[in-house]
C-alpha cells in the first residue's frame, strides 16, 4: 500500500513552457494531467521548478530494437525501457528481430508483459511480417492483432520483404485490422556484403558499396503497391535524397505512405567511416551530406513524417573489430532528443511544436497505440518529458543507460537535456537521473491492476 | 615511419627515402652474403587472414635478409563468427613480444585498426587490405618504373612526367588503389582502363584519368602499362560474360601488345592468367618486368621493415 500512496503524489510542474512558446504550471494527478494554467497549487503535490524547461508530450518512438528475448547480453526490456525514459521517451515500439522471432501473438504478448513489469515505458510489440522474418510465408498477422498486445505495426526490420507479391499480400492483408507494414527497404541482391554508402569515398576505401538506388527502388516498388490495394505503408529510416523525393511524389499522389528518419542521419555522414570506427556501422548507412540536407528537408516539408531512433544496442565485440566483421547499429534512444535539437531545431527548419508531432503525436498515430501521443491537454494522460534547451554536455558512456555503449556520439558536444520524464503520471526520470527500478516496478504494476 | 598503413598520405620525400632505401637493400641481394645484421632480435610476424603465399615469402626473405626472426602465422577464416577475434590475435601476438606485424586481411581497414587499437605496440605494415591498399605492391611496382627509366642513377629521383595506364578488374584491386596514390604523389600520371563495371562507381575525387577503350590508351603510347589479374569468379557475378570477351576488349593481346613502343615497359603484379589479361609474348617480352617485380619486392619489404623496426622506433 506504500507503492500505491508514493504513486498517487500528484505533481505540480511549475513554469514550464510549452511547445507553442507559452508558460505555464501543469498539475498530474491519477495518470492524467489534471489542470494546466498559471498560478496553479494542489496540496500535498511535489513540486517541480519548470523554469526554462520545455515540456514535451512523452516521445514515442516506432522503432527500437529491445533485443529480449534472445539478445540479453545488449538489452533487455528493462533496461531498454531505461534508456528510454532517460531519452524521454514513454513509449517504444520493440521490433520483431528477437530470438525467438516476434511472429505469434505469444512472444508479442510475452514482450508486452515484460514491459509492463519494467514499467518505464509502453512497450509495444512489433510483429514479423513473415515467419522468422525469412521472407517466405506470412506470419500470424491476424493473431497478433487481435493478441493483448494488439499489434498493428509488422515489419521484418532487418530484412526487407524483397518478394513483392509477398509485400503485396502483407499490405492487403493488415488492412483487417487496421495495420500498417513497416518496411526495411533494401534491394538484396543490390546489396550483397555491403559495407557502407556507395559513392566516392567506398570507392576509395575499397568496401563494398550500399547504393541508394537499393533503397529507392523498393520504395517506389512498395509505394506503388500500397496505392494499387490501398493500404498503409511506412518507410523505416529513410537514407537518401531520391527516396525523399519518391515518397514526397507519392504523398502528392495521395499514396497512404508515411516515413521515418533516424537522428543519426540527420545528423552523421559517411565520411566518419575513414576511421574504419564500427561504431559508425549502421543499416542502412551513414549518406552523403547532400542526403543529410535532403532528410531535414523533408523532415521541416512533412514529406518524412517522423523521427524514429532505430535504437539498436550490440555487445563490445560486436563493435571492437574490423568494420566488415562489425555488427550494423547504433544506440540512440538516449540521444535522440538532442541529436534532434541539434540537427534540426538549431539549424531553424523545425519548431518545438514540429518536435511535438514528429518524435510523439505521429509516431502514435502511424503505430495506432492509445494513451500515447496526445499532446498536452487536461485530462489526458500524464505523459509528458520536460526538456532543457539551454544544457549542453558532451556525451559519454554516463548518458547512457541502456546495456550497450554502441552510440556514435560518445564524445561528442551535444544540446540539451533531458530532466525528467513522466509515464502514466509517475516520474521515470527526476533532475535527469532514472528512477530506481523498483519503485518504477510497483508503479507499473499498480498501474496495469 | 611507424607504421606503413597506405600510400595515400605517404609525403614524396617520405617515399623517395623508402626507395633509395630500397636500392641500397637491392645491393646486398647482389653480395656473397645476401645478409645484414640490422634487425637481429627483432621479431617479424607474418599475419594472414588470406592466402598469398608470394606476399608471405616476400616479407618472409625481406625480413629473414635483415636478421628478423619471422613467425608465419596464417590465420584464414579466422573472424568473430568463426573463432578468434582481430582484436584476441593480436593481443596474443603482441604477449609474444611481436615487434613489427605484416597484415594481410580481406577486410579494408583492418591494418589501420590494429595500429590504431591499442591491442599492439608492434610497426604494423599493410600487406593487403581487402580491395583497399597494398602499399609495397605499389612501392615495389614505382622502385621497378624508376630503376628502368633511370637505370643506376635512379636514387632520388621521382617519376614526373611518366605516364602509367593501368588496365583490369580496378574495382577489386588494391594495388590499382595504392598505385594511384603513391605514383601520383612521385610525379606520374596514372590511366585506368576497365570494362564500366569494374571501375569504382564513383572516381572523380581521384587523380587519375579513366576509360573503357584498351585501344585507344594503347595507341596513346603510354610508358608504362600494367594488367591487373583478372579473377575468374568475376564473371560468375555479371562483370562480364566470358573470358574470351574480356581477353579481346581488354586483354594485352599479341596485336596490342605490337602496337606499343618497344621502350614500354609492361608489367603485371602476378600471378599471371597467360592468354586471358595477358599474352605470353607480352609477359616474356623485353619490356616485361614482371620478375624484376619479384626481387624488388624484397628489397622494397627490407626498406619498409628498417624503416620501422631498426633503431628506437619514433612515434610519428
Amino acid at each position: 500500500m506504500s507503492s500505491d500512496s508514493a504513486a498517487s503524489t500528484p505533481y505540480l510542474i511549475r513554469g514550464a513552457t510549452l511547445p507553442d512558446g507559452t508558460r505555464t504550471d501543469l498539475v498530474l494527478a491519477g495518470g492524467r494531467i489534471a489542470e494546466i494554467g498559471s498560478g496553479l497549487s494542489r496540496a500535498g503535490a511535489t513540486v517541480i521548478d519548470a523554469s526554462g524547461l520545455i515540456a514535451l508530450p512523452g516521445l514515442v518512438d516506432l522503432h527500437s530494437h529491445l533485443r529480449e528475448p534472445g539478445g540479453e547480453q545488449s538489452e533487455t526490456i528493462l533496461s531498454g525501457s531505461q534508456a528510454a525514459a532517460v531519452g524521454g521517451f514513454t513509449s517504444v515500439f520493440a521490433m520483431a528481430n528477437t530470438s525467438p522471432v516476434q511472429d505469434t501473438a505469444g512472444v508479442v504478448d510475452q514482450v508486452l508483459a515484460l514491459g509492463e513489469q519494467a514499467g518505464y515505458v509502453t512497450v509495444q510489440p512489433v510483429g514479423a511480417v513473415t515467419v522468422g522474418l525469412a521472407g517466405e510465408r506470412l506470419a500470424e498477422l491476424g493473431a497478433m492483432a487481435t493478441s493483448r498486445a494488439r499489434v498493428r505495426v509488422f515489419s521484418d526490420d532487418g530484412f526487407c520483404v524483397s518478394d513483392p507479391l509477398l509485400m503485396r499480400r502483407a499490405l492487403e492483408y493488415v488492412k483487417a485490422f487496421d495495420g500498417v507494414v513497416a518496411q526495411h527497404s533494401q534491394e538484396p541482391r543490390l546489396t550483397e556484403k555491403a559495407q557502407m554508402n556507395e559513392g566516392a569515398l567506398s570507392s576509395e576505401l575499397g568496401m563494398v558499396g550500399w547504393p541508394a538506388v537499393a533503397e529507392e527502388s523498393i520504395i517506389a516498388r512498395d509505394v506503388l503497391l500500397a496505392e494499387h490495394v490501398g493500404s498503409r505503408l511506412h518507410v523505416c529510416h529513410v537514407s537518401t535524397a531520391g527516396s525523399v523525393d519518391v515518397i514526397r511524389w507519392a504523398k502528392a499522389r495521395g499514396i497512404q505512405v508515411t516515413a521515418e528518419a533516424t537522428p543519426h542521419h540527420l545528423l552523421l555522414t559517411e565520411d566518419l567511416v575513414v576511421g574504419y570506427d564500427a561504431r559508425f556501422k549502421v543499416n542502412p548507412p551513414l549518406r552523403r551530406r547532400e542526403d543529410v540536407d535532403a532528410l531535414r528537408a523533408g523532415l521541416a516539408d512533412g514529406t518524412i513524417d517522423i523521427v524514429a531512433t532505430d535504437h539498436a544496442p550490440h555487445p563490445i565485440e560486436a563493435k571492437d573489430c574490423e568494420w566488415d566483421a562489425a555488427a550494423n547499429g547504433m544506440v540512440g534512444l538516449e540521444s535522440a532528443l538532442s541529436v534532434v535539437h541539434a540537427s534540426v531545431i538549431d539549424t531553424g527548419l523545425l519548431s518545438w511544436t514540429d518536435v511535438a508531432r514528429v518524435l510523439s503525436s505521429t509516431p502514435a498515430r502511424i503505430g495506432r497505440l492509445a494513451g500515447q501521443g496526445q499532446g498536452l491537454l487536461v485530462d489526458g494522460p500524464a505523459e509528458l518529458t520536460l526538456y532543457d534547451p539551454t544544457a549542453s554536455r558532451v556525451f559519454d558512456r554516463g548518458n547512457l543507460a541502456g546495456r550497450s555503449a554502441n552510440s556514435p556520439y560518445l564524445a561528442m558536444t551535444l544540446p540539451g537535456r533531458v530532466q525528467a520524464t513522466f509515464h502514466r503520471g509517475y516520474a521515470t526520470v527526476l533532475d535527469g537521473v532514472l528512477r530506481p527500478a523498483a519503485e518504477i516496478a510497483a508503479h507499473g504494476e499498480r498501474t496495469h491492476g | 615511419m611507424r607504421h606503413l598503413l597506405s600510400t595515400k598520405g605517404l609525403s614524396r620525400g617520405d617515399a623517395i627515402r623508402l626507395l633509395d632505401i630500397a636500392e641500397d637493400m637491392a645491393d646486398v641481394a647482389n653480395r656473397e652474403v645476401k645478409k645484414l645484421p640490422t634487425l637481429r632480435g627483432k621479431t617479424v610476424v607474418n599475419l594472414f587472414f588470406e592466402d598469398s603465399t608470394r606476399t608471405r615469402i616476400s616479407f618472409e626473405a625481406a625480413a629473414k635478409r635483415l636478421s628478423a626472426d619471422v613467425i608465419n602465422f596464417s590465420a584464414k577464416g579466422s573472424s568473430v563468427s568463426k573463432g578468434e577475434s582481430l582484436k584476441d590475435t593480436a593481443q596474443t601476438l603482441a604477449a609474444m613480444g611481436a615487434d613489427g606485424v605484416v597484415i594481410r586481411h580481406p577486410a579494408s581497414g583492418a591494418p589501420h585498426v590494429l595500429a590504431e587499437s591499442g591491442w599492439i605496440d608492434a610497426g604494423i605494415i599493410n600487406a593487403g587490405d581487402g580491395t583497399h591498399e597494398h602499399p609495397t605492391q605499389a612501392l615495389l611496382d614505382a622502385f621497378t618504373i624508376r630503376r628502368r627509366l633511370h637505370r643506376s642513377a635512379a636514387r632520388g629521383k621521382g617519376l614526373d612526367g611518366v605516364t602509367v595506364t593501368i588496365v583490369g578488374d580496378v574495382l577489386h584491386s588494391r594495388v590499382a588503389r595504392s598505385n594511384l596514390w603513391l605514383l601520383t604523389t612521385l610525379g606520374a600520371h596514372v590511366t585506368f582502363i576497365a570494362p564500366p563495371t569494374l571501375l569504382p562507381m564513383d572516381m572523380s575525387a581521384w587523380p587519375a584519368e579513366s576509360g573503357f577503350d584498351l585501344d585507344a590508351a594503347i595507341d596513346a603510347g603510354p610508358d608504362v602499362v600494367m594488367m591487373l589479374r583478372i579473377q575468374q569468379e568475376r564473371m560468375n557475378a555479371a562483370f562480364f560474360p566470358n573470358s574470351r570477351e574480356y581477353s579481346r576488349r581488354w586483354g594485352l593481346d599479341d596485336e596490342r601488345f605490337g602496337r606499343l613502343a618497344p621502350t614500354t615497359i609492361v608489367m603485371h603484379p602476378g600471378p599471371m592468367n597467360r592468354g586471358l589479361e595477358i599474352s605470353s609474348a607480352a609477359a616474356d617480352s623485353a619490356g616485361s618486368t614482371v620478375r624484376e617485380q619479384v626481387a624488388n619486392g624484397v628489397s622494397v619489404r627490407m626498406a619498409a621493415l628498417y624503416l620501422l623496426l631498426s633503431g628506437d622506433r619514433e612515434d610519428s
